[in-house]
Formats: C-alpha cells, sequence, structure tokens
C-alpha cells in the first residue's frame, strides 16, 4: 500500500459520518456570502444593496490574477454589504442576500449540459474561472490559476486527492460513493488541459473501501488509477500526497508543477465538472458536520453563505457542554468566534467538541523525547523551530527550515509536553512575512 | 443553544493521551520487574532502599521548586524514576543516610542546577551513583549475597574479575545465574531477564529506539569477544560482560534518557558506540571494575556536541536550498 515515506501520524479516525448519505439542507432564511472565499485578493462586489439578484449570478468579480468570482447562492435581495465574522477568523466584507424562496437561476445558467469534448481549452479554463471555482480542500487556491501552469513547467501527473485524512471528516468520502461520474468527468476535463502522456491517479486512503471500490469501477475503464493508500496523517497534504503516489519530493520553496504534479481535491472535480458541462457556478458545497457534541451528525449539501446557527439548527442541537465550534478538520481547521460565520467554498467540515484542554496553559517543559522529529512528515525538528521563534531569532529560524512547514500538526499531536509547536511555527511565518514585507516596502 | 460559550484556540483540537506523566509512569512501569526482582533477592531492606529513594527524590524536587519559585512538578514522575533508578543502582545494604545524600545530589545538583527537568545535560541518577562510589567506595562495594538472612557480603563478578582474574571470575559465576539475577550486585542490575522484560514494554510503547542499546552492547560485546579471543586467560568471554554489572540497567534505561541522549538516528548511534567503547575500555583495563555509569556520563557530556552537529546539518541543507531557489 502506497504511503509518504517520513513520518506522519495516526490519530482516532472518528468518521462518524461515513455511511450518512448527503442530505439537501433547506434554504436558509438569510445568506452571508464572503467577497473573501479563496485565497487572494478579495473580489469586488458588482451589485449594489436592494438589488434583485438571481441563482448563480456575479455578485463580486475576481480583483487580478489570484482571486476568484463568487456568486449569489440563491434569488433574492441584496440586503447589506458590510464586514461580517468570517470562518478564517477575522472579519470579511460580505454580501447579505435575503431570498425570495423562488430559487430562479440566473439567465444563461440554465441550460442543456454542454459537451466539454467540443470546448477548447481556453474555453474550459474560461468556463472555471467565471464559476469561482477554487480548491476546496482548504487553502482555496483559485483552480483555473492552478491549472495553467507556467510553460516552462512540463505536467505529467495529475493527482485527485481522495485520501481525506482528517479526523471526523468525510464530505470526500461521501462525494466519491454518491457521484463518481461526475468525479471523474472533473478529472477528465483536467486532464485534456495538458499535452502529452499525462498519468491520472486518485489516492483514497484504504479507510474508504466503498469508495474505492465505486471509483474503480468508473476510472479504470478511463485510464484512471485508483491508488489504495495507507491510513496515515496527513497523507492528503498537497506534498505528501505527491510522495505517496509518485515518490517524488517536492523540496523547500518548490511548488507542485515544480516536480511535473499538479493536485486536486474531489470537491474541485465536482465544481469543475458543473462549471463545465452545467454551466453551473460553485454556490454549494457538502460539508460534514461532525464532533461529540451535536445532536444528529450528518453529511449534508448547503449553500454558500449559510451561517453556522441554520446548520445547528437543522442538525438537532449542539449540547451546552459545546466550548469550541471547528471549522475544517480537527487537526488544521480553526475554532471560530462567532456562530454567524458563513460557510465558504473551502468548508469542508463544521465539528462542534468539548475541548477539556482550554482555559489553562498547559505548554510544559520539552523533555526531548523526539517524537516530533520522528513524526514531521517534512523532516524537520519541531522543538526546535519553536524554541527558536520563541526567542524571537527571526533570522536564524528561517536557516532551520520554516519555509517548508506545511502546519499539518502533527508535531503538536504526539508532544507528550503539550507544547503548541505549531502554534508557534505559524507565529515566527507570520512574523518574517511581515518582516519582508517591511523590508520590501 | 446561544448561552454557549465559545473559546478559539490553535489546532490541532485532538492530541494524543501521551503526556510527561505517563512517559515517566510507563518507564517506571519497565522497571518494575526489576524492583521485583531486587526485594525477591535481597529481602524487605531492598523494599526500604527502593521506597527511601523514591520518596527522597520525591521530597527533593519539591523543596527545590519551591526555592526556586517554579510550579511543583514533584509528581510528575521524573523524580519518581530517578528515585527508582538510584535505588536499582545501589547496593541493597547502603545505610539510608547515604540514600539521602545520593538524592539530593541527583535532584538538586544534577538536575535543578541546570533548570530542572529537560535541561540537565548529565543523567541524575548516574551522577548520584559516581557521587556515592567515589565518596563511599567501601559501601558502595560490599555486595549482598542474594537471599542471605545475615547481611553477608562477598565481591562481585566483575570485582573478582578485577582482582583475581579471569579464572576465579568464571568459577564465581555460572552464566545462567547471571542470567536470572542470582548473583552479587546492585540492587537492581543483576537480573538480565527482568531488566530484558521491562526493556521489551519500553520498545512496545515505542518510548526508546534501538539504536542506543543495541550499539552499546554490540559494541561492548565485539570489543570484548576480540580481547577474549586474543588472550582468553587474561579477558573474560562477552557474555560474562553482557550479564555482569550494570550493562543492562544503563543500556536500556540510563543511556536511553530522553533529556540526555542525542535526537537523531545518526547522534544515537554514535552515543551508543561511545557508551559501549567506554565501557568495554573501563572494564578491561580502567580501576574501577565497572565503567557503565562513567561511560554513560562522559558520553551524556558530549550530547550537545552531537546535536549541534546535526543542528548545522540541518542549516546547511536548508541554506543550500534556499540559495538555489
Amino acid at each position: 500500500m502506497n504511503t509518504f515515506r517520513t513520518g506522519g501520524i495516526h490519530p482516532p479516525e472518528s468518521k462518524l459520518t461515513g455511511n450518512s448519505p448527503i442530505e439537501v439542507m433547506p434554504l436558509p432564511s438569510e445568506l452571508a456570502i464572503p467577497l473573501s472565499q479563496h485565497l487572494g485578493k478579495p473580489a469586488k462586489p458588482v451589485v449594489k444593496m436592494n438589488d434583485e439578484v438571481k441563482k448563480g449570478q456575479l455578485i463580486g468579480e475576481a480583483d487580478g490574477f489570484i482571486s476568484a468570482n463568487v456568486h449569489a447562492s440563491t434569488s433574492g435581495k441584496i440586503k447589506a454589504i458590510k464586514p461580517h465574522p468570517h470562518p478564517g477568523g477575522q472579519y470579511a466584507m460580505t454580501v447579505f442576500i435575503t431570498p425570495d424562496g423562488k430559487d430562479e437561476w440566473a439567465e444563461g445558467l440554465e441550460c442543456a449540459p454542454a459537451d466539454w469534448k467540443r470546448l477548447s481549452k481556453q474555453e474550459i479554463l474560461r468556463k472555471i474561472k467565471d464559476a469561482g471555482v477554487v480548491g476546496m480542500g482548504g487553502a482555496g487556491f483559485p483552480t483555473n490559476v492552478k491549472l495553467s501552469p507556467p510553460p516552462d513547467k512540463k505536467i505529467d501527473t495529475l493527482i485527485l486527492n481522495g485520501a481525506e485524512c482528517e479526523p471526523f471528516l468525510t464530505a470526500d468520502h461521501r462525494l466519491m460513493v454518491e457521484s463518481p461520474e461526475d468525479i471523474v468527468t472533473g478529472l477528465e476535463i483536467m486532464a485534456s488541459l495538458f499535452d502529452g502522456p499525462l498519468k491520472i491517479a486518485i489516492g483514497i486512503e484504504s479507510n474508504k473501501q466503498d469508495a474505492i471500490e465505486t471509483l474503480q469501477r468508473y476510472a479504470l475503464p478511463k485510464q484512471i488509477d485508483v491508488v489504495s493508500l495507507k491510513t496515515k496523517y496527513p497523507q492528503g497534504a498537497e506534498k505528501q500526497l505527491i510522495n505517496a503516489i509518485t515518490g517524488r519530493i517536492v523540496g523547500e520553496g518548490e511548488l507542485p508543477f515544480d516536480k511535473g504534479c499538479i493536485v486536486q481535491n474531489i470537491g474541485t472535480a465536482v465544481a469543475v465538472c458543473e462549471a463545465v458541462c452545467r454551466n453551473r457556478p460553485l454556490i454549494e458545497r457538502v460539508v460534514t458536520v461532525s464532533g461529540m457534541e451535536i445532536t444528529r451528525k450528518k453529511n449534508i449539501t448547503v449553500r454558500i453563505g449559510t451561517s453556522f446557527s441554520d446548520i445547528i439548527a437543522f442538525c438537532g442541537n449542539m449540547s451546552d457542554k459545546t466550548n469550541q465550534v471547528i471549522s475544517g478538520g480537527p487537526m488544521m481547521g480553526k475554532a471560530v468566534f462567532s456562530l454567524d460565520v458563513p460557510v465558504v467554498k473551502t468548508t469542508s467540515g463544521i465539528l462542534f467538541i468539548n475541548n477539556l484542554a482550554l482555559g489553562k496553559s498547559m505548554e510544559r517543559t520539552c523533555i526531548r523525547c523526539g517524537r516530533c522529529v520522528e513524526v514531521c512528515p517534512q523532516g524537520l525538528a519541531p522543538w526546535l523551530l519553536a524554541n527558536v521563534a520563541q526567542l524571537r531569532h527571526f533570522d536564524e529560524i528561517q536557516t532551520l527550515g520554516l519555509a517548508n512547514c506545511t502546519e499539518c500538526g502533527s508535531c503538536t499531536y504526539v508532544c507528550p509536553s503539550r507544547r503548541e509547536l505549531v502554534h508557534w511555527i505559524k507565529y515566527a511565518k507570520a512574523l518574517v512575512a511581515n518582516r519582508q514585507k517591511r523590508k520590501s516596502a | 443553544m446561544q448561552s454557549v460559550k465559545l473559546k478559539v484556540s490553535y489546532a490541532p483540537f485532538v492530541r494524543t493521551k501521551d503526556s510527561i506523566e505517563s512517559v515517566m509512569y510507563n518507564v517506571a512501569l519497565a522497571l518494575a520487574p526489576a524492583t521485583v526482582m531486587s526485594v525477591y533477592l535481597f529481602g524487605m531492606r531492598a523494599l526500604l532502599v527502593n521506597l527511601v529513594c523514591i520518596a527522597s527524590c520525591i521530597g527533593f524536587e519539591w523543596l527545590m521548586d519551591t526555592i526556586r519559585k517554579k510550579p511543583a512538578s514533584c509528581l510528575d514522575g521524573s523524580a519518581f524514576v530517578t528515585g527508582l533508578l538510584l535505588a536499582l543502582n545501589v547496593p541493597s545494604n547502603l545505610p539510608l543516610w547515604m540514600l539521602v545524600v545520593g538524592s539530593f545530589i541527583a535532584i538538586a545538583a544534577a538536575k535543578h542546577v541546570f533548570g530542572g527537568l529537560g535541561h540537565n545535560v548529565f543523567n541524575p541518577a548516574l551522577v548520584a551513583r559516581v557521587f556515592l562510589l567515589v565518596s563511599f567506595p567501601a559501601a558502595m562495594t560490599s555486595w549482598p549475597v542474594p537471599f542471605a538472612v545475615d547481611m553477608e557480603t562477598a565481591a562481585s563478578p566483575l570485582g573478582i574479575l578485577k582482582t583475581d582474574g579471569v579464572e576465579a571470575a568464571m568459577k564465581s559465576l555460572d552464566l545462567m545465574s547471571g542470567f536470572y539475577g542470582t548473583m552479587n550486585g546492585s540492587m537492581g542490575e543483576t537480573s538480565s531477564l527482568a531488566l530484558l522484560v521491562g526493556a521489551g514494554w519500553l520498545f512496545y510503547k515505542r518510548y526508546i529506539t534501538v539504536y542506543i542499546p543495541f550499539t552499546l552492547l554490540g559494541s561492548v560485546f565485539l570489543f570484548t569477544a576480540i580481547f577474549h579471543l586474543i588472550d582468553p586467560a587474561a579477558y573474560a568471554p562477552p557474555l560474562f560482560h553482557m550479564v555482569t554489572g550494570g550493562l543492562l540497567l544503563g543500556a536500556f534505561f540510563m543511556a536511553t534518557d530522553m533529556v540526555t541522549s542525542p535526537l537523531s538516528v545518526r547522534g544515537q548511534i554514535i552515543f551508543g558506540l561511545g557508551c559501549g567503547l567506554l565501557t568495554a575500555v573501563i572494564r578491561l583495563w580502567g580501576g574501577y571494575p565497572e565503567g557503565i555509569s562513567f561511560a554513560i556520563l562522559i558520553m551524556n557530556g558530549f550530547v550537545p556536541l552531537i546535536d549541534s552537529w546535526d543542528l548545522n546539518d540541518r542549516k546547511a541543507i536548508h541554506h543550500k536550498k534556499l540559495q538555489t531557489t
């Protein structure tokens, strides 16, 4: 069974919703759609207050090369455009829509499925860009940009990331079981953008046997490999997945296309298929609602902009013991500060947990056990990086491979002294970036 | 529902249940067979020695924390393990006040002077043992005979080897009894069997790696084997060296101490080799019959150097990459 070479951990899988079919959540009474749901510059709003919008209508236009379009998730009236809590942890410009209940598609979007094979590469890329498709695994990198690497980089491997290595999350798993055709079509569309021989593979962790079998049925006839991966975190991290499937190592300061690879998320493949074949912009996604403190754990399709509190109402109730609500997985997700935050394009899960370790500082002295070095998938020495970060020696820390850290959190997971290793590393990264910005300014 | 107060903290939100306590008490658990064996072989006096060492180590830990105005760490298990290791490293008839002095040296002089848990350069229990050995050589080398009723003492097999030569030493000890533990020696070091069972637990829990103990034991074995082959009359066979003295206790429980051993595999192999060769050299030609304590302490001193070699390599790798990109 394939796996990445260095490090890795095996946290309890807690995939409580692996067998729950995806349910469609009804329209909420209000949608709050942030203009920044992707990496890069926020989109520019193209609507005003009290405008009537249709479902799928453009409300935010990509601003610059690395940015993405934002669309109305339903038809209705623009109530306000103002800053609003964002799952990323900040306030961000957000368009509020009061749905009119008709849920009407905007003109030109409701058309017969197109045969993507007749489209040129430019048309496909244009459609993906217009639909506002971004990487739906968490980073939110605009997909059309990722699919057009610099011409000097030869792409020979396209990998679809079905690892879903984070505990609790099952959104990709259910998608693979329930819409394998869309996934394979999306993958074929993306593959058609590259010339020359291309190896296409779907990497799936072995704890999702049903997904492996389903996709094998649809993918193998189309010369797409389905690779069974060992269940190990962070198998779904881009660099680790490339290593597991191709054996190549994406080094420090390198991007996947430097090694001839492009990795796409399962949800992104579906969104690409929707965008290219059905003209549908990215206005909904599958979210796993799980964690010990919510009554009905399920996988749901929700419109982008649905607030967490509406989702709680749909999924029963959360218990009084809940003290953290997490957007994303438990390893790399973010704790939200308000239940008003909306689901965005990159929200793969919402977890309700009772974190007992909160409230007191649990950090203790390093006992040099070496666990963090052992599990670091990037071969770093996290204890050392954290020590140097605490000393604020920001020149030295860059020579220790700071930029190479993927912030997967494995080191922090295993630390018996409960040191916030990955937090200190992120802190150092932020300050180093700030200093460089100031220097270049 | 809205009464729930949300808190923000850093990812990851799941952690292992491992803690300093679980690491330390698992090491203590791994020492349990040797401890039980010590009581079986040397009677209730051995139990008393164990209790006094553990209690005084925890007491001194509390005292040092109080003096240094640090949060109390006396129950985190590290003082417990230090006390237990010290007890297993002394003869069972050692006067109790010497045990208290030893505990003070271990906790105060070897650990808290450097900054407490995680910061000490030398293994505290070994510092205390060597301190006791050079301060009270007579008391530290009069070994009670196992199952003795009247505190009968005799020399240890390694002592006989040093003073009376190979023939007498080999006659004094049948290797299998050395393996089971019915020979003269420090409380916890006589039974190879009990120590191997404990070491198995540490491997199973992945608290130690194979690199240090195996290179250490391997180098002692090879080194003594070579000299045994050259001159069997002057040098004891390697298996004799394996089962006698504190070699196994040192290799599995003292040299592998997380705080005082190198972090990288490469460093651990060098560390293990160094410990093994120094042990063999001291045993064959040194003034003391037993060398493992000195060997580990000497190599402890090299750990910062070994680690900085690693550190510089890391820097060199990333520096090269930064320049090429």
